[in-house]
């Protein structure tokens, strides 16, 4: 890759050779091949839904459809309950999401805020849940919820993730960065733990609880290897189950408009969140790194 | 002070604490020792579990699916990790430059990092079509005849490797360009005014203050590699070559699991992964003094 090594505009180097107008050229030229690998493959998904069987099989692919047809998203909706599956994952995301917000802030306000004794040893542990991989969890967490009867179930879905000591992890860092100075005005006032709680703490914290909601949403939403064990039946199943089983399972598809109208309904909302909040995005995915 | 002592006290922690903690042990705790546990049982989910000492793990010694999965998850590594630590190096460099329109390029090298594996598998499985997808004709524009890709084993991980690098050369970048504004600027200004040239502030500046920044890189790519999964189950085409011999350690244990119903058999194995990546992670740590450079330590 041909690139301008300039880190930062304050540095003034020597003029290379081509001079700056040659060096903005290419830099322009640049951006736009960076925007074209990232967006066309997207484009192309979108291009291929909205075509018609017969005109995706062509040595010469066409980018904008003609004719244009919604006939995949119809014979789609034949196949698999849309609505439901629609549905089944934005519940899971929603309710799961608000579930991890308040049992991780109320657990992080024990560890920021509250003075006992064994709180290091219990935070300990916490963080060493965070370092054990996520399939070290799948097989006993889907015995587990098999044997409370929870098989095909949005509590299974949702609740096992409701736990993870990372929003934990992530919000005690937060409160602990809160000045006392307001709790200890407020405690002199008469107000308690929970008043602290709810009326300070949270309040001041909203930049960090935006970022584990839009990590745990995005969590839910794109969660593949977990549900894929736990949840198969149509009422339950989330979309990108669904999705994936439209090209890997028994039923295969080859019609390849299909299944990119599946991942465009999969993918869809959660881009469209994306350019809407992309400074909680950018801090939740960054959160989100490491798998665990 | 009432509220900060005895029975009130570890009323409120009971308050706070007690919902959490009680599904972390449930719902975490209780299944990572269980699968402890399960790694050394015979279990198939029908007869009752059977202790069998380290026979899985000893079984998993001689199991050549385990060593081909191993064999795979390595090499994804060593062609992955590479390539993505530079590119998203590169990327990072580039969007931090000021520019109009640069928001707009740091906006979309993100939106892969945004979309769901399973959705970037099946749009790559589509481009990587030999007959109908993008990457074939592209080729057989250029006058190539472009391979079978999720047909064969070794295209196939290519393929992979690609799809990885598009999906996750933005979240590098990201962790890259945190770094590079970490730097403060008055190095820069002391480069400057010693008439530094760009390769210079480059190779005794801008590297050398983002070795922390690429250390941790390094260690979230590795981790997360062992760990490689969705893409290795979805993309490979169904009953080719590539799909009955790519595998890595997660499909393998997912199937011994799930599949063949070896439940404490994919336990061992996925301890065994655990493993492998906390000694790699221990390792790290000790190799970093070589390598990394805290400006604190100064």
């Amino acid at each position: 890759m041909q690139m301008n090594p300039t880190v930062s505009t304050t540095v003034q180097a020597a003029p290379r050779a081509g001079g700056p107008l040659a060096g903005r050229i290419a830099r322009v030229l640049m951006m736009i091949v960076i925007v074209a690998l990232m967006v066309l493959p997207f484009l192309w998904m979108l291009s291929t839904s909205l075509k018609s069987q017969q005109y995706i099989l062509q040595t010469t692919p066409q980018l904008i459809p003609n004719p244009l047809t919604f006939e995949s998203y119809t014979g789609l909706a034949e196949r698999i309950d849309l609505g439901r599956t629609f549905f089944n994952s934005l519940f899971v995301a929603v309710v799961g999401t608000a579930g991890q917000i308040v049992i991780s802030s109320m657990s992080a306000y024990a560890f920021a805020r509250l003075q006992w004794q064994g709180r290091n040893a219990v935070f300990l542990l916490y963080l060493m849940t965070m370092m054990i991989p996520a399939v070290v969890m799948v097989i006993p967490q889907f015995i587990l919820v098999r044997s409370l009867g929870w098989m095909n179930s949005y509590a299974a879905l949702i609740v096992p993730g409701l736990f993870s000591a990372f929003g934990t992890f992530l919000l005690r860092q937060a409160f602990m960065g809160i000045p006392k100075d307001f709790e200890e005005a407020a405690f002199v006032d008469g107000a308690n733990h929970f008043t602290i709680f709810w009326r300070i703490i949270m309040p001041l914290s909203t930049p960090s609880l935006a970022t584990l909601g839009v990590f745990s949403f995005m969590g839910y939403w794109n969660n593949y290897l977990y549900p894929l064990f736990v949840a198969r039946q149509e009422d339950v199943v989330t979309l990108p189950i669904a999705l994936a089983t439209l090209q890997a399972g028994p039923r295969a598809l080859t019609e390849w408009n299909m299944v990119m109208a599946g991942a465009v309904i999969t993918v869809l909302p959660i881009l469209v969140a994306y350019l809407l909040a992309q400074r909680w995005f950018v801090s939740g995915a960054i959160s989100s790194g490491i798998k665990g | 002070m009432s509220w900060n002592s005895g029975i009130h006290k570890w009323k409120w922690v009971a308050l706070f604490l007690l919902p959490g903690l009680f599904g972390l042990s449930l719902f975490v705790l209780y299944p990572i020792l269980s699968s402890f546990w399960l790694a050394f049982q015979d279990w198939n989910l029908l007869r009752p579990p059977e202790f069998i000492g380290l026979g899985n793990f000893q079984e998993l010694m001689g199991d050549r699916d385990f060593w081909r999965a191993l064999g795979y998850t390595l090499t994804f590594i060593l062609m992955y990790v590479p390539v993505v630590f530079v590119l998203g190096l590169a990327l990072a460099l580039f969007l931090n430059q000021k520019a109009r329109g640069m928001l707009i390029v740091r906006a979309s090298s993100f939106l892969p990092v945004v979309a769901s594996w399973v959705v970037v598998s099946l749009i790559w499985k589509w481009i990587f079509n030999p007959q109908y997808g993008l990457i074939n004709y592209g080729l057989g524009v250029l006058g190539i005849q472009g391979p079978a890709w999720l047909f064969e084993p070794q295209t196939a991980v290519y393929a992979m490797v690609i799809t990885s690098v598009w999906k996750d050369v933005g979240y590098i970048a990201l962790l890259y360009l945190g770094g590079l504004q970490n730097i403060s600027e008055s190095y820069y200004e002391a480069a400057r005014i010693d008439g530094a040239t760009r390769w210079r502030v480059m190779r005794h500046i801008t590297l050398p203050l983002l070795t922390p920044t690429m250390f941790f890189v390094t260690i979230t790519l590795l981790i997360n590699y062992f760990q490689m999964f969705e893409q290795v189950w979805l993309m490979p085409m169904r009953d080719s070559a590539a799909d009955r011999q790519v595998e890595v350690i997660v499909t393998e244990v997912v199937k011994n699991a799930f599949s063949y119903s070896r439940m404490g058999y994919a336990s061992a194995m996925s301890w065994v992964l655990f493993v492998l990546i906390f000694a790699i992670t221990i390792v790290q740590l000790r190799l970093q003094k070589r390598w990394v450079y805290y400006e604190s330590a100064e």
